[in-house]
């Protein structure tokens, strides 16, 4: 595969055959360095803070706590070469793909879920040959935020030894220097930006969730550029009152954008269930008409609205009140 | 099928399911022989009591959480598997081998697939890091092959103690449930081998459906029916509690 020139600038060894890890990425140590500032701004502000070329992991998992409103802003910039990292990867991956955003995708699993079936834009792509797409277990996803959270090149684990998977990415063993055990050596995943969606943020990027973590306290502390939105952006108050509850602290975090429904069509705990009819729509498109219908769905929910507080408003109040009732039933159990 | 599945679960024990077939199944015992069975998930739910009728389509959803006792992060539950805190890891299969090794992955080759499947998602470690494996899967002739296109999650590799060798100490497969059959592992050549046949399904017909040479038990026995009780559970975690007027109708 041919190396492309703007890719080899931001990323110096990379080669496009082998699979992403940081023995290609020298710089890991930029961790310091954020000042207490009011880090209040726009999602397409926030957005700027990402280059062609990076690798952005994802928040959330599959439909749920995605970052909808940062990664609607970042399909409007119409990014190139990018990378784009998640613990299991939902259907914005098709959408990236379908605008042309993609390179690589490094995840345990692509789809929507059992009932809507395999999904036939992603599949297009990695069928031909045009994205890469790097499998590593669900764990060893883990494992690799978590190396780059703690500062290490590696974590040992059991997992993914003898399959084909560690054959095909080249996984490293490493011999126990106490017991001589075997064990997979798991390579440290620091992505250039990690993207966040929250329940409440202060402004300066103190941050809470209710409910599931996922992996985002991982990658957001191994990436380089963290960019947060959130349901409420409350007073810092607010979130001294339950410290316990405070999931990052402000010196891991550059950028914190208000974003009420900010995960719609996706769920988040506790405000909003899943929109499943937006997702029976959307899959019944691509699965008629492949990669066009994945750049029809960005040009009429992302290019079509100012802001994505547009799209939200788009959907209507009732079916979000709707949402939020699942979401409630869920919570009273 | 799940019902099957169901029976294989005892009491007082810890399951990390996969979604559908598996989970049902876990549900299904939960709510009946197995009260005090743990149901651990993915999205890093511990213990979760599920709203029958509302059954997750994704572990890491709010439904997936109905009723649970713990929730972590996602690295963390897997890290609980490795330590050996789960008596079960209960998966389904797109394609499964003569040595119970699972593809998710691709249908060809990796370089040019013919489809490209969704990937291992949390079947790798499950089966890597339980101390049990159940697999849950339709017996047909195109999932039950010789050998599986891609190893997504391995099972016994290429039988005898090629699973060990390779460093995966722990975990052995318990059983394959089928539509058809109840199969196991032979524990030398660790190939899957009938053990029990669903009712009015004779040995021949899971011959058919199945892709490779099957070792036979000695013994085998035929399943039970499921019960009216097993049914009735399984159609209202499945469906929803039966709505009054219906019945009454």
């Amino acid at each position: 595969m041919e190396r492309i020139p703007e890719m080899s600038r931001v990323l110096p060894k990379m080669d496009r055959a082998r699979p992403e890890m940081n023995r290609a990425r020298p710089k890991m140590d930029r961790a310091a360095g954020r000042p207490v500032l009011d880090k209040r701004m726009t999602a397409e502000a926030a957005v700027q803070l990402i280059r062609d070329g990076d690798h952005v992991a994802i928040g959330g998992t599959l439909y749920s706590r995605t970052p909808m409103a940062l990664v609607f802003a970042l399909l409007r910039q119409r990014r190139r070469h990018l990378t784009v990292s998640r613990p299991l990867a939902c259907y914005e991956i098709e959408l990236f793909l379908s605008t042309g955003a993609l390179d690589r995708i490094v995840t345990s699993w692509v789809g929507i879920g059992l009932p809507w079936g395999l999904a036939p834009i992603f599949r297009h792509y990695v069928e031909r040959g045009e994205v890469v797409y790097d499998e590593w277990s669900h764990l060893a996803m883990g494992l690799r935020y978590k190396a780059g959270a703690m500062g290490v090149p590696f974590l040992p684990s059991r997992t993914m030894l003898g399959s084909d998977l560690a054959v095909r990415l080249d996984l490293q063993d490493v011999t126990c220097p106490y017991t001589g055990k075997r064990l997979a050596a798991m390579p440290a995943l620091n992505p250039d930006v990690a993207l966040i969606h929250v329940h409440r943020a202060d402004m300066f990027g103190n941050l809470q969730v209710d409910g599931y973590q996922h992996m985002d306290v991982d990658m957001a502390r191994a990436a380089r550029t963290v960019i947060v939105s959130a349901e409420q952006v409350v007073s810092p108050d607010e979130i001294a009152a339950r410290p316990d509850q405070t999931m990052l602290p402000h010196f891991a975090v550059d950028a914190v954008v208000a974003a009420p429904y900010g995960a719609y069509p996706h769920e988040c705990y506790g405000r909003y269930g899943p929109d499943l009819q937006h997702f029976d729509a959307y899959a019944a498109a691509a699965k008629q008409n492949g990669p066009a219908a994945g750049l029809r769905y960005v040009e009429q929910n992302v290019d079509a609205h100012a802001d994505f507080a547009g799209f939200v408003a788009a959907a209507g109040p009732d079916r979000l009140a709707a949402l939020a009732a699942d979401a409630e039933e869920l919570m009273a159990p | 099928m799940a019902i099957t599945a169901s029976r294989l679960l005892a009491d007082h024990k810890v399951v990390f399911a996969g979604v559908g077939m598996p989970l049902l199944a876990s549900a299904v015992a939960r709510h009946r022989h197995a009260p005090h069975l743990t149901i651990v998930l993915e999205g890093g739910i511990i213990g979760t009591a599920l709203l029958p009728g509302k059954l997750p389509i994704s572990t890491n959803e709010m439904r997936a959480a109905y009723g649970a006792q713990m929730l972590t992060d996602i690295t963390d539950i897997f890290l609980y598997a490795q330590r050996g805190f789960f008596d079960y890891g209960f998966l389904g299969a797109a394609q499964v081998d003569m040595y119970g090794n699972i593809n998710t992955s691709v249908i060809g080759s990796m370089e040019r697939p013919r489809v490209r499947l969704p990937g291992s998602g949390g079947a790798n470690d499950i089966i890597s890091l339980c101390n049990e494996v159940l697999i849950v899967t339709q017996h047909e002739p195109r999932r039950f092959v010789e050998r599986v296109d891609f190893i997504t999650s391995p099972g016994y590799l290429s039988g005898g103690d090629s699973r060990a060798r390779a460093g995966l100490l722990t975990g052995r497969l318990g059983a394959v449930v089928t539509d058809l059959a109840l199969l196991d592992f032979e524990p030398a050549s660790r190939r899957m081998r009938l053990r029990g046949l669903q009712p009015g399904v004779s040995a021949a017909q899971v011959r058919a459906q199945t892709g490779f040479e099957l070792l036979v038990s000695d013994e085998i026995t035929e399943l039970m029916p499921p019960s009216e009780e097993e049914i009735a559970i399984y159609r209202e975690l499945r469906d929803g509690p039966v709505k009054v007027a219906l019945e009454a109708s």
